[in-house]
């Protein structure tokens, strides 16, 4: 437990200096928040109030960036410079230090999603969420899935040179296509099917009800079948692919 | 006195090549030993087969008592390694390095004095992606110190070095030595190896091809070395009778009327040993 709180401490000092993942990352999704809520906030967009329909897409959208293509790009990162491979030399257990690294992510991306909930308080008067458990339970549950999901897309990339290309010509269609900046009804119907698919629509479908209509998590129970059977398919990837060292040459 | 590392028949091959075919070797506690080998000579698989990185193919591999392929964090506790390649965090600095490191054991150096033991006082406060290449490898090593170990891995510590900093690595691994520790140096230096290590092991292809005392790789090459030059051409001569041979050619060249340019004997160094010894053969 010593071990795992040293190293989240590291984990969190390290996100924070890292100015490419602090801002694209965690402030991105704020950012975009209040620009798209002045530009178009006060139209209704799928019959509610374009403030909240954001909000709801902003924290799914910042649950991929931070826990998905973030914790992807940073395990890419440290797997071909060579700091995994020299942390397994060490009497750190490989799971303290995986566990440590997925809490400070999903901790970051928590925090993340309290200040977008507060700024639409603060800036455009959207009425704080009132099953709170709910919420958390259902951002805990696709800040998880996203998590797996990152980590096994890291073990697909082969380097560093271009993985952020990649990973951001994934999970900036998909959170597009989910309907995060705008209703997803505008795209043809191919792409809405694809998005009813991916697990980005249904999380913040999920954050929608709970935050909106204040339903409870076991009212949407179909939304979270798809996140967890994604975060499971990731996971298993993960499991199977994960590396400590770069490539052979 | 026991062992620190024990291998016997080691084998590793990737993708049908073979890396490493069949080596044996051991390292007394508190010996400095020195693999040495051009690059390709199997130098790295070794180290990461015996540091648990890599799994072996055959034979029997002991480091510390354990077999590296399923140590525990007890084992990691008592080794250090200096990888060939890698780096570390850009943005934490040099004793922030430390300190992180420092906690993943149960008996740490302190940080600071460990900062003093690489030379890198004045750089405490430096974020990693600001030191130069010899201070990072200087970090590189009290990375692998922090955590007190019984026996450091260090490859390829000085490929890169200028003479200086070099001989200034060289110190701080000497003081290694001093305090007891068992090392396996790994270099394509020749000067290092005689240098820093008690014995010294030449691999080429993934075999021993050789193995001693650098006094004792030199008493092996049974020539002496005749060097000149003839018409701007290098000529060199290895013989088992160098007052005859000497003779014979000082005799030629009277007779003849030419000059033996830049003449010069010598009895062979470890860098004549080892070259003739790594030189590809043909077939």
């Amino acid at each position: 437990m010593r071990l795992f709180w040293h190293q989240f401490r590291a984990e969190q000092r390290l996100f924070w200096r890292s100015r490419e993942l602090a801002f694209f990352t965690f402030l991105l999704p704020i950012v975009f928040f209040l620009l798209l809520g002045s530009a178009y906030g006060n139209d209704e967009i799928n019959g509610i109030s374009g403030y909240q329909y954001l909000l709801a897409g902003m924290i799914g959208y910042g649950a991929a960036s931070t826990t998905f293509a973030g914790l992807a790009l940073l395990l890419v990162i440290r797997r071909e410079s060579g700091v995994l491979k020299r942390l397994r030399a060490t009497p750190l257990p490989p799971a303290t230090y995986i566990a440590a690294v997925l809490a400070s992510i999903i901790v970051i991306f928590l925090i993340e999603a309290a200040i977008l909930v507060a700024l639409g308080k603060l800036a455009f008067d959207v009425p704080l969420p009132e099953s709170v458990v709910s919420l958390l339970v259902a951002l805990l549950l696709g800040a998880a899935s996203f998590a797996a999901l990152g980590i096994g897309l890291a073990s697909l990339i082969r380097s560093a040179e271009g993985s952020s290309a990649v990973v951001n010509a994934l999970y900036l269609p998909v959170s597009f296509i989910s309907g995060a900046f705008f209703s997803e009804d505008a795209f043809p119907r191919v792409l809405r099917v694809l998005g009813e698919i991916l697990p980005l629509s249904h999380l913040i479908r999920l954050a929608r009800d709970v935050m909106i209509f204040d339903d409870r998590i076991w009212d949407q129970l179909d939304d979270v079948a798809v996140i967890a059977v994604w975060g499971i398919a990731g996971l298993i990837v993960a499991v199977r692919g994960f590396r400590w060292e770069p490539r052979e040459r | 006195m026991t062992n620190a590392v024990e291998v016997r028949g080691l084998r590793k091959r990737y993708d049908g090549v073979e890396a490493v075919r069949g080596i044996d070797f051991e390292i007394p506690a508190g010996e400095v030993f020195g693999l040495l080998g051009p690059n390709g000579a199997g130098k790295t698989t070794t180290v990461e087969i015996l540091v648990g990185y890599r799994r072996r193919d055959e034979g029997d591999v002991r480091v510390l008592g354990a077999d590296p392929a399923g140590a525990d964090r007890l084992w990691r506790g008592r080794i250090g390694v200096v990888p060939q390649t890698g780096e570390l965090f850009p943005n934490l600095t040099v004793l922030e390095h430390l300190d992180l490191f420092a906690g993943y054991y149960e008996e740490p150096r302190p940080p600071r004095e460990v900062l003093t033991l690489v030379g890198l006082d004045e750089k405490a406060g430096a974020k990693t992606r600001t030191l130069s290449g010899g201070q990072r490898r200087r970090l590189d090593l009290g990375v692998a110190l922090i955590g007190n170990p019984e026996l450091v891995f260090l490859d390829e510590p000085t490929t890169g070095f200028d003479p200086s900093a070099r001989r200034a690595a060289w110190e701080t691994i000497l003081s290694l030595r001093s305090l007891g520790k068992t090392i396996l140096l790994t270099t394509h230096y020749i000067e290092e190896a005689h240098r820093l290590a008690d014995r010294v092991a030449v691999l080429r292809r993934g075999e021993i091809v050789a193995s001693g005392t650098p006094a004792e790789l030199i008493a092996e090459a049974p020539a002496t070395i005749i060097r000149y030059r003839r018409n701007g051409e290098e000529v060199m001569v290895q013989t088992e009778e160098p007052t005859r041979t000497l003779h014979e050619l000082t005799g030629e060249a009277l007779r003849d009327g030419f000059d033996l340019d830049s003449l010069e004997v010598h009895r062979p160094t470890l860098e004549d040993v080892y070259l003739t010894l790594t030189e590809e053969q043909p077939g």
